[in-house]
């Protein structure tokens, strides 16, 4: 049909959707559409939802192939050339595998959940846009899965990722996030994942695992996140649109925005609190401190756009004050657990070298000396006396987040932040007055919550030793767990290390 | 208790009700200034235990790594029990002195900070 060529690109897309808001009659609307009215967000007129990108599904399906072929010829090379090889150091690969662990099994839930409000969203363009995500969320856990396959080829931990993130401890964090997402209803869904998470947090998870990626030869992370950079530009376009869509149809939804704004600030900031660990600690050559990445993608870009959103009445995040007090010592926080607890997880830590003790002086110099520094120097002598650090108990967990209960008070950081509230005659822990107050709001969902650690005492996770919990979470004893020295995975680079020199040696 | 639901009435199940807990009750123990530990300790552990026990046989296997554990004078310790000033009766069960399923203690060490009073 040669008349189709000359449609703009605009009655191009009018014509792919048109019909698709019908207004039923076998059935009534609410029961074709359950989903979105319960929340309490009114809309007047969908069709004010104007779709800035008109990408047609014919248009997607060649962009995203076009992608595809460049990736699956970059993973041969990849493997045909040992990749591997070109890392910094094997320590680094520990991030790939919070990644594979923690991440990838998220993108795979934005695909379900973006499908399932494709389905439940009245207006056409929301569930275009949310239709594409949900099949660019398959297509990024797809290419993880394929690109990071590689890794798994040599290295410990990544061997039944999916597994261990329905019940390892620490990817109760992550889990427990999009767990509380998908089961909101589907405007909170969106402000929490489209707009706070994908708008306004997105560049602090992206950027340091990409960036960290390319200062540290690993080419497979930096090809599949080039491969999902436009996907992103999407996302975070419908993010912001969803917010501005809601605040305009009704004067009354600017509350209940405002409330998810909050919530998802803080929940996204908390669980960012990893990805701070593995800037800071994990990565052999840095890119820039967590505490650099706050000030620059949320405390300049984040403070332009809520003074943008001012307008509709929006303020900007409860609780961030609390972020910036924290920007000083969250990743170190963060990496005490994981070192305390390393003999329980799917990846390594190790102890700090004096120049990477010097990099965090600089970049922390309100706290590290004087906070940090002894606590690793302490942790190192007992290591090389032969007696490694491990915490042997089980640590308490906020009920919110998930996180063991590390965070110290917003204004004394050497005491812990406890906070609690009492409810039905029963207790529950709170690492800070954003994760009680979320509870505080539904406690009625997160009374709920599966704490790994209280799951393991009430005899639900394969055993009472430790031994049979891991076994339970499909770890490998020995291999996937323990500090780094002395793992076989320091073994075999060490090895290849050493093949090395002596071929550069013989050259 | 309130939640947005789709379904009127909505209840979600108290997971960490003692009574899950196979007649154990869930106490969370920190020694304040001490952060090399990263977190409080959660223990289950038997409502009619003396309190003593918990000194004696349930911390040190944990704790005890610490160079300030053995320095400790537990005469001067000074303890909270859910946020109020507490005075621990060792030879008294738990349920006795109001500890109660995730009841948090914390106590204060006077004179021991960890290395270079860092408070680790
Ligand atoms: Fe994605
Ligand atoms: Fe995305
Ligand atoms: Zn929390």
């Amino acid at each position: 049909m040669p008349a189709t060529k000359k449609l703009g690109l605009k009655q191009k897309y009018a014509l792919m959707t048109r019909g698709l808001d019908w207004e039923t009659t076998y059935q009534p609307m609410e029961k074709v559409f359950p989903y979105d009215q319960f929340e309490g967000i009114k809309v007047k007129n969908w069709d004010a939802w104007e779709d800035p990108f008109r990408l047609t599904m014919d248009a997607y399906w060649k962009i995203q192939a076009e992608k595809e072929r460049k990736l699956y010829a970059v993973i041969d090379s990849i493997s045909q050339n040992n990749a591997q090889l070109g890392i910094t150091d094997a320590r680094y690969i520990n991030a790939v595998k919070i990644f594979i662990q923690g991440v990838t099994p998220l993108e795979y839930q934005a695909h379900r959940h973006f499908a399932h409000v494709a389905r439940h969203l009245r207006g056409v363009g929301p569930r275009i846009a949310a239709q594409m995500q949900s099949l660019d969320e398959l297509r990024h856990a797809q290419t993880q899965i394929h690109t990071i396959s590689h890794y798994n080829k040599f290295f410990d931990g990544m061997h039944d990722w999916q597994h261990m993130h329905d019940r390892v401890w620490y990817l109760s964090v992550p889990k427990s996030f999009f767990d509380d997402a998908v089961t909101a209803g589907p405007f909170e869904f969106l402000t929490a994942i489209s707009f706070s998470f994908e708008y306004v947090l997105t560049n602090l998870l992206f950027v340091p695992f990409m960036s960290g990626a390319a200062y540290n030869g690993d080419l497979a992370t930096v090809t599949f996140g080039f491969s999902a950079q436009s996907d992103e530009s999407r996302h975070m376009t419908l993010g912001l649109e969803v917010v501005k869509f809601i605040l305009e149809q009704d004067e009354a939804n600017l509350p209940i925005v405002q409330r998810w704004i909050d919530k998802w600030f803080w929940r996204g900031y908390r669980l960012l609190s990893l990805v701070g660990m593995m800037m800071d600690y994990m990565l052999p050559k840095k890119v820039m401190s967590w505490a650099e990445a706050w000030e620059m993608y949320y405390e300049e870009q984040g403070g332009a756009l809520f003074a943008d959103l001012g307008r509709y009445g929006i303020r900007p995040p409860k609780h961030e004050d609390v972020a910036r007090k924290e920007k000083d010592r969250i990743s170190h926080e963060v990496w005490a657990i994981f070192y305390n607890y390393t003999h329980a997880a799917a990846f390594h830590t190790w102890d700090i070298d004096d120049e990477h003790m010097r990099w965090l002086s600089e970049k922390y110099p309100k706290t590290f000396d004087q906070l940090y520094r002894p606590r690793l120097l302490m942790w190192r002598d007992m290591a090389r006396a032969g007696k490694r650090f491990y915490n042997n108990a089980l640590p308490q967990l906020c009920n919110l987040c998930q996180i063991p209960m590390a965070f110290t008070e917003p204004d004394d950081p050497t005491t812990i932040c406890f906070r609690s509230s009492e409810l039905g005659g029963d207790r529950y822990h709170f690492c800070s007055d954003g994760c009680k107050e979320i509870f505080d709001q539904e406690p009625e969902k997160f009374v709920q919550s599966w704490l790994p650690v209280h799951q393991i005492f009430q005899g639900n996770c394969g055993g009472a030793s430790v031994e049979d919990v891991l076994k339970w979470y499909h770890l490998n004893l020995g291999a996937d767990n323990l500090d780094y020295a002395g793992s076989p995975e320091q073994k075999m680079w060490d090895q290849w290390m050493a093949g090395r020199h002596v071929a550069q040696a013989a050259e | 208790m309130s939640v947005v639901a789709l379904k009127p009435g909505y209840k979600g199940e108290v997971l960490d009700r003692v009574e899950n807990f196979h007649g154990n009750q869930l106490v969370y123990l920190h020694w304040e200034d001490h952060l090399s530990f990263c977190a409080a300790l959660a223990f289950p552990l038997p409502p009619d235990m003396p309190f003593g026990a918990i000194l004696k046989d349930v911390l040190p296997p944990f704790y005890g790594m610490h160079p300030d554990w053995l320095k400790i004078d537990w005469s001067s310790v000074r303890w909270t029990l859910d946020g109020k000033p507490f005075t621990p009766d060792p030879g008294r069960a738990l349920r006795d002195q109001d500890i109660r399923h995730k009841s948090l203690l914390r106590f204060w060490t006077p004179g021991l900070k960890g290395p270079r009073d860092s408070c680790s």
